[in-house]
């Protein structure tokens, strides 16, 4: 190619919120239904007499967003209705906000190979998921268990500039809202339309602009981004085709782009205000409690875990778990050390959990009974293997740590003498262990070394065990 | 003659219009896209009633949708002798106490007044909708018919009130519905531009009822106000676009009635829709869905809500200085049959005389074959000035 070309990029991500209940009814969020339709109520499969009542933890988190984003929060916000048919849509309509989204003008950061840029986010606005659509035979199903489920949706400007910023921002966004509270962020909970343009490299002005719609994963984000930019150079190079302003679909399996419609045929959604919600104002007083409820931003937090000396695999594994990040942070907020806590969390709990073949999602254990376990061991009532015994019991019973220490006796100081008797006995029971140890086998004492720490039930010091047995043997 | 859509109760003594949902009875709207349909819940106002030891006597015949004058064009009619105005009728024979209808276009206030019986609009958004076959949710509202302003302070004191379930619905715990408050001395205005459009006999019925009110010791002045026509147009304009868009839901995919006839989904949808709506709700289909069109939102839509506040304002002016409006309620007080191809021109012309209730919020009575409109929360010197009017005529 003659000429070098700019990639110009702008976002449009869609965000579930983790909420208890859907946006507009009492329903469960997204994370209750098993089987299909069984989260859903006449509200949200669009039966006639229901009415919208919004649900005021989703003005929250959007807030929070907004905050981390450093946005400026709508003091006065407003739904409106889009209206199109398909079938997962059950009223026909889906409630969006088009004339005062709740957050405008924010800004995010973003390290990337090529330096740092400033991403400009145009606004957030609130809105409702709709159903899935099952094909199966000669029929179509509808399951409404997603209709109604809250969303954001962040637009950005088109500030991007290339594929590995748009993949730093989305894994920005995914920390952010994780750590956050905000979303779980699971497969297919994120999900982007990615607006692209190229121009020549210098140029003001933008080149003609298509719309790849609807993807979840980052990969494909990733593959569409590459391929597209590569259609729009080669067209703008050797003219291969005219480019049109139309939104295109990715395939996956081929790895390319295809048109869905064009501009001329694109739906008209006749948006307008939805009389059945009440404008939301957000007082002073109210966005206080928001603020002082949001967690510390990302980049503070990372900041905070490498000067304790977590490395960055870990912090990557602790802002990738709402659970594990927030057990973290509770358990510190009790008196626990950062570094030492994060060791417990990452290394012990995330062993017990593999071991058992679950995923931190799966981790059940309170700060409070976490804390309870590192107090124990830094204040030397019972050692670490011991700690780690508790833990276990902990994470798989869910019993109370103190408890289970006393009655397992794990908190009966061993003194020396008690620990030299043990081993007088063990070394006059195994005389061919000592046999095979003088003759040089390493073996034998490990052996010992085992027989020593069953007869003390695991409760004295295994480093002061070994220890004491070193000497001894040396004596021999 | 057929006054029920759906009996329920042979005992009963509060009938609902089809709009209005009773849990486990079919609820047609007067429409056949709703055939089958039943809901899994009361309305609000139902529970509340029944909360109270009133019973539902059934579900009352409507105009599809309660678009139509005065429930003419329910699907049903086409099949059988159903009565235009059921409702009204109901209450006007003495067969229910009382019936709750919804008001989105005049249609239950028209039937009240050429039943010869009374009925109200209140102010919007003080009886919980929860439970209304939705169509213009900006202005529609639940309201009761009985034979005299007793019985509705009776019922509206029971129906109204905050209800969570609403999100419209205002906080204000308590209203006043009483219809015994002293109404001498006060001022009551006839819009010139309303009474015009009124013929003769219309005209009399405002004459006698202004005469009735000045014996009670009312002051009764003509004043101009131009605002009702545009007031009108605008009305319908949002009308027919909310309408629109709350029965797009309506589409034969996952209850009512869905064509036999279909190869795809886009003509499930079509054939669905056309087969299940009347004429008359075409066409508000129709006008409604243009009016929001990208490119003629802001010259219909958006130009029709600032002519909401215009309006608004200038009736909250008028209301300032008198309290409360004397107006028709029909352009005629026979009802003349006519050909639902002419219906939407037709509703569009009376709306005159109804609608700028519906579009600002502010309630109207019918009583005595005259409408009534006064400030938001008023409902007590309405009741109270048509009580003075009852009084005389015992």
């Amino acid at each position: 190619m003659n000429m070098k070309y700019e990639l110009v990029i702008g976002l449009e991500t869609h965000v579930e919120l983790s909420t208890n209940s859907k946006i507009f009814c009492s329903c469960g969020g997204h994370s209750s239904p098993k089987e299909a339709n069984d989260c859903v109520c006449p509200a949200c499969s669009g039966m006639p007499g229901m009415l919208p009542v919004m649900n005021k933890r989703v003005v929250e988190l959007a807030v929070t967003a907004g905050l981390m984003l450093n946005c400026e929060i709508s003091r006065y916000t407003t739904f409106d209705k889009k209206n199109y048919y398909y079938p997962d849509l059950p009223c026909a309509y889906q409630i969006t906000q088009l004339n005062h989204p709740i957050c405008k003008n924010g800004c995010v950061t973003l390290k990337t190979s090529q330096g740092t840029r400033d991403i400009r986010i145009k606004q957030i606005h609130m809105e409702e998921d709709a159903g899935k659509l099952v094909h199966g035979g000669n029929s179509s199903f509808v399951d409404f268990n997603r209709t109604s489920v809250p969303l954001i949706e962040i637009v950005t400007q088109p500030d991007f500039r290339s594929a590995e910023e748009v993949l730093a921002y989305l894994n920005k966004l995914k920390s952010m809202f994780i750590s956050g509270g905000i979303s779980e962020c699971e497969e297919g909970a994120m999900r982007c339309d990615v607006n692209i343009s190229v121009r020549p490299e210098g140029s003001e002005e933008f080149g003609v602009r298509t719309e790849i719609k609807n993807m979840s994963s980052f990969e494909s984000i990733e593959r569409a981004i590459h391929y597209e930019a590569q259609r729009h150079m080669d067209a703008l190079e050797f003219e291969t085709e005219e480019l049109v302003q139309e939104t295109r679909r990715f395939d996956d399996t081929t790895g390319k782009t295809f048109a869905m419609r064009n501009k001329e045929t694109e739906a008209d959604y006749r948006y307008f205000p939805d009389a059945n919600l009440m404008p939301i104002i957000i007082d002073d007083e109210w966005l206080e409690a928001i603020k002082s409820a949001k967690p510390e931003a990302i980049d503070e937090k990372t900041e905070m875990y490498l000067e304790a000396g977590i490395s960055e695999k870990e912090i990557e594994m602790l802002m990738s778990n709402y659970n594990i990040g927030k057990l973290l942070d509770d358990t510190v907020a009790l008196g626990c050390n950062l570094k030492d806590t994060a060791t417990w969390v990452l290394t012990d709990c995330a062993g017990i959990l593999r071991k058992d073949g679950k995923t931190f999602s799966d981790l059940t254990i309170t700060p409070e009974k976490l804390a309870a376990i590192i107090k124990m061991v830094d204040e030397g009532k019972v050692n670490r293997s011991i700690g780690r015994k508790i833990l276990i019991a902990v994470v798989e019973d869910g019993v109370d740590p103190v408890e289970y220490c006393k009655a397992q006796g794990f908190d009966q100081k061993v003194d020396a003498s008690t620990i030299e008797t043990v081993m007088d006995k063990v070394i006059s029971d195994n005389p061919q262990a000592i046999e095979d140890f003088k003759n040089g086998k390493v073996k034998a004492k490990q052996a010992l070394f085992g027989a020593c720490m069953k007869q003390l039930k695991g409760v004295a010091d295994p480093s002061v065990i070994k220890e004491l047995l070193d000497k001894k043997l040396e004596s021999i | 003659m057929k006054y029920y859509a759906t009996k329920i109760n042979d005992k009963g003594n509060i009938a609902v219009d089809d709009t209005i949902l009773v849990k486990g009875f079919p609820a047609t709207a007067g429409s056949r896209i709703l055939d089958g349909f039943k809901p899994l819940f009361d309305a609000e106002a139902v529970t509340r009633l029944t909360n109270k030891g009133y019973e539902i006597s059934g579900k009352a015949h409507v105009g599809e949708f309660g678009l139509d004058l005065v429930g003419e064009f329910s699907h049903y009619s086409e099949k059988e002798n159903v009565l235009c105005g059921a409702s009204a009728e109901l209450v006007a024979k003495g067969e229910v106490k009382a019936a709750l209808g919804v008001d989105v276009n005049g249609a239950p206030r028209r039937s009240a007044a050429l039943s010869g019986i009374s009925f109200l609009k209140p102010t919007y958004a003080t009886v919980s909708r929860y439970g209304v076959i939705s169509t213009a949710a900006s202005g529609e509202a639940l309201g009761v018919y009985a034979k005299d302003t007793c019985a509705i302070s009776e019922i509206m004191t029971v129906i109204a009130g905050h209800d969570e379930k609403d999100g419209t619905s205002l906080k204000n715990a308590a209203y006043d519905y009483s219809n015994n408050i002293d109404v001498k001395g006060t001022k009551v205005c006839i819009i010139k531009e309303l009474f015009d459009k009124a013929d003769e006999s219309a005209k009399a019925k405002i004459t006698a009822y202004a005469d009735s009110l000045k014996s009670a010791g009312v002051t009764v002045e003509e004043i101009s106000c131009p605002l009702f026509e545009i007031g009108n147009t605008a009305w319908q304009i949002l009308m027919t676009a909310e309408t629109c868009n709350n029965i797009s839901r309506y589409d034969g995919v996952k209850y009512g009635y869905r064509a036999k006839e279909y190869k795809n989904i886009d003509e499930l949808y079509v054939n669905s829709r056309t087969e299940g709506f009347n004429f008359l709700t075409k066409a508000v289909i129709l006008y409604g869905s243009d009016s929001l069109s990208k490119n003629r939102y802001d010259n219909c839509y958006g130009k029709s809500l600032k002519v909401r506040r215009v309006v608004s304002d200038e009736i909250k002016k008028i209301l300032s200085s008198y309290n409360a409006i004397l107006t028709p309620v029909c352009s005629k007080t026979e009802y003349e049959s006519y050909d639902i191809s002419e219906a939407f021109v037709k509703v569009f012309e009376e709306g005159i005389f109804t609608s700028a209730a519906n579009l600002t919020g502010i309630p109207a009575l019918v009583s005595g074959e005259v409408q009534l409109l006064g400030n938001h929360f008023d409902e007590k010197t309405l009741l109270s000035l048509a009580h003075s009017v009852e009084r005389k005529g015992e």
